[in-house]
């Protein structure tokens, strides 16, 4: 596995796009070309990466990209790749990028079918937690409670855990990550890129205009909400569901204190959050004990790489 | 007809036809998802991959809506592609139409003309396809099973010309082509190889070799100028049909005439436009009334888009009154292509009249075409020049 001091120096997704200061998803795309390479197709839906990336003339990736619609990434990138090879051009790999909103939501049902065929592409859902684009509208994985534009008292509903959907369809790799813990997201990244077959990779990117946040916040958002147990780091692969790191949960309201968007929710919302948040980790372990071979060891606290990149 | 390009001759299916058109067409991938009664094309083209006949990526995904994004996805990377489908179909492919013209990607489609819930019915009409009329894809209606077959060859050579490179759709009427068995000429791989070459994409597609962004985000500076290259394209497709249809009959010895095929028409005094099937009951009924020494005549239209509007304004401008057949309605308004007739037709003094028939797949009975002709001669037309015909408690013509 490359460190991310080794990590190569080179760019293929280019600095003087046009995304906001702090943008998540900029951060993410740029780790991620770093560890496909030149030899990569990307398909972009309608998406704040879009706009901040390929309105023309301007283009910010130095590989190939498409735009067909905002609900086909995974049909898109599915059949980008059945054409690479039959063109003779099988070692390209061939990634979609798409937030939250075009994954979670409207993209669903492509997903889910690209999912089924086991179709050999890497999706990537940038997840920033609302429709960021058009203006910081609540999505499928906008989290209980949360401020958007459409929620204005707070989101009534759970986040919609897309990587246990896709885990349902028993496809050969699906992780979550966060760019607070960028030597998982790596690890992740390169084990994803290896593979063949349907993988699917989750990363919270926090947004610090939609999340109402400083822009220089944007990590320390994405660490803190590993640490406080709100977004799991898991990973799905041959049956076996791992948890790539057991977090030191944090009090949730360190985590709400750095953005505006849970401003409005009372001490007493914060606790009934809480205590779903442990019911839902108990669950995540149930499954991990269940699906775990004898050999792996257990997962425990210093398993994470990033706990030693921390020190 | 020259000898080698004879096929096999068959009793097949409309829908056969068409699969067996997409064979020798050799697309490297096909998306589709099942919809009746566009079901048997993709079943044997399935066989023919399981056969070994048919080399080709087959997609079975989720939806038409994926069906038409996955071949727009695969057509940009390069390659020929191919999807069918009909009715709701294409009505929720309606997005995704608009994206391959721009693009410069042509697929061909074929589309089994089917009515649009509600009332949800299976029977063939034409408002499934007529209301994509504005998504700069080409259109073509064929009349019979041979013609689903040809136009499916003749349709890529079309699509694909460098002056062109627009998507086809191949309309097809529901069941009475799609189902309907008939002698069949299937040609020969090597017939259509020569009439076909494989495609090399000319303009954008993905290529790590060859970077380049495909299908940006474009801000007003530049996308009107994408607008009126799609119109152009469109204009030039008139021109380029013919040649084809021509390179066409060379191979194979049979033609089509290009965008409308006129049948007992030079010395007509009144004519009728019709599309589809609706074709050989017309041509039926014009015979029987020649017999009786009326003097009637009738236009195959081929072509909705491009609209061969001059070319048909020039054919028809030595009739008394034109009338015009349309399995579809613009609610309101009138039929899709009565609309375009009487636009065409603007400026001379020939009158336009609208029937409207066979909606539903309610049959479109001899006698039913029998009275719009007669109507044309007495010169009557309805309210507001569109006359619905073989309707429950609406007076017909």
């Amino acid at each position: 596995m490359t460190s991310l001091k080794h990590l190569t120096s080179e760019d293929w997704f280019l600095p003087g796009h046009t995304g906001c200061p702090g943008c998540g998803a900029a951060m993410l795309v740029r780790m991620a070309m770093k560890v496909l390479g030149p030899r990569t197709v990307v398909y972009l839906p309608a998406s704040c990466l879009l706009i901040i990336s390929d309105m023309f003339p301007l283009n910010a990736f130095r590989v190939p990209t498409l735009q067909v619609l905002f609900e086909t990434s995974a049909v898109c990138a599915a059949a980008i790749k059945r054409a690479l090879k039959r063109l003779g051009k099988d070692d390209v790999n061939v990634v979609a990028f798409a937030g939250d909103g075009g994954t979670a939501d409207i993209g669903m049902q492509a997903l889910s079918g690209a999912a089924e065929r086991n179709e050999d592409i890497l999706y990537i859902c940038y997840d920033n937690e609302a429709y960021m684009n058009t203006g910081v509208q609540s999505s499928g994985t906008t989290p209980p409670g949360a401020w958007t534009t459409t929620t204005p008292a707070g989101k009534v509903g759970w986040k919609k855990d897309v990587a246990r959907i896709l885990m349902a369809h028993d496809v050969p790799y699906v992780a979550t990550a966060s760019l607070g813990f960028p030597m998982d997201l790596l690890r992740k990244l390169e084990k994803a890129a290896a593979l063949r077959g349907f993988r699917y990779l989750h990363v919270l990117t926090p947004c610090p205009v939609g999340w109402r946040a400083e822009s220089d916040k944007t990590v320390d958002l994405a660490k803190l909400a590993v640490e406080t147990g709100v977004f799991p780091l898991v990973e799905y692969e041959d049956g076996v569901f791992r948890i790539s790191m057991e977090p030191r949960f944090r009090p949730l309201r360190e985590y709400f204190a750095l953005q505006g968007r849970f401003k409005h929710l009372p001490v007493s919302e914060v606790a009934a959050l809480e205590s779903a948040l442990q019911a839902r980790w108990e669950r995540d372990r149930a499954l991990a004990r269940a699906t775990a071979k004898p050999p792996r060891p257990a997962p425990s606290q210093t398993t994470s790489p990033d706990d030693a990149f921390d020190r | 007809m020259r000898a080698e390009a004879q096929g096999l001759r068959k009793m097949a299916t409309g829908d056969f036809a068409a699969a067996w058109g997409t064979k020798l067409s050799r697309p490297e991938v096909i998306a589709a998802y099942p919809i009746t009664p566009q079901t048997l094309i993709i079943e044997h083209l399935a066989e023919f991959i399981a056969a070994g006949t048919l080399d080709a990526e087959m997609m079975r995904v989720e939806s038409e809506h994926s069906a038409l994004s996955a071949v727009i996805a695969a057509e940009a990377t390069g390659v020929r592609t191919y999807t069918a489908t009909a009715s709701q179909g294409l009505a929720l492919m309606h997005e995704a139409l608009f994206v391959a013209p721009p693009l410069h990607l042509p697929i061909v489609m074929s589309v089994v003309n089917r009515t649009v819930a509600a009332p949800l019915g299976i029977w063939v009409e034409h408002n499934d396809s007529m209301p994509q009329r504005d998504t700069g894809w080409i259109q073509v209606y064929v009349e019979d099973a041979q013609e689903a077959l040809d136009m499916v060859l003749q349709a890529y050579r079309l699509g694909e010309h460098p002056e062109v490179e627009l998507p086809v759709m191949v309309c097809m009427d529901a069941f009475l082509v799609s189902h309907t068995f008939e002698s069949v000429d299937l040609p020969e791989p090597a017939a259509a190889d020569a009439f076909l070459p494989r495609y090399r994409p000319t303009s954008a597609y993905l290529d790590p070799d060859r970077p380049m962004a495909v299908g940006p985000a474009s801000p007003p500076d530049y996308l009107q100028e994408v607008r009126f290259e799609t119109d152009l394209r469109m204009r030039l497709a008139l021109e380029v049909l013919e040649q084809v249809d021509q390179a066409f009959g060379d191979r194979f010895g049979r033609t089509y005439g290009g965008a409308f095929e006129p049948y007992r028409l030079e010395d007509a005094e009144v004519a009728l436009v019709t599309l589809g099937t609706a074709t050989s009951t017309g041509r039926e009924v014009v015979d029987r009334l020649r017999a009786e020494g009326l003097p009637v005549g009738l236009v195959k239209l081929r072509y909705f888009r491009p609209f061969p509007a001059d070319r048909l304004a020039d054919m028809l401008a030595h009739v008394r009154a034109v009338g015009v057949l349309d399995r579809a309605v613009s609610f309101g308004s009138g039929g899709p292509t009565f609309l375009e007739v009487r636009s065409a037709l603007h400026g001379s003094k020939v009158p336009v009249h609208g029937f409207i028939a066979g909606l539903g797949g309610r049959e479109i009975t001899a006698e039913d075409v029998a009275l719009m002709f007669r109507k044309l001669l007495r010169g009557g037309g309805g309210a507001g020049g569109v006359t619905w015909v073989g309707t429950r408690g609406v007076e017909g013509p």
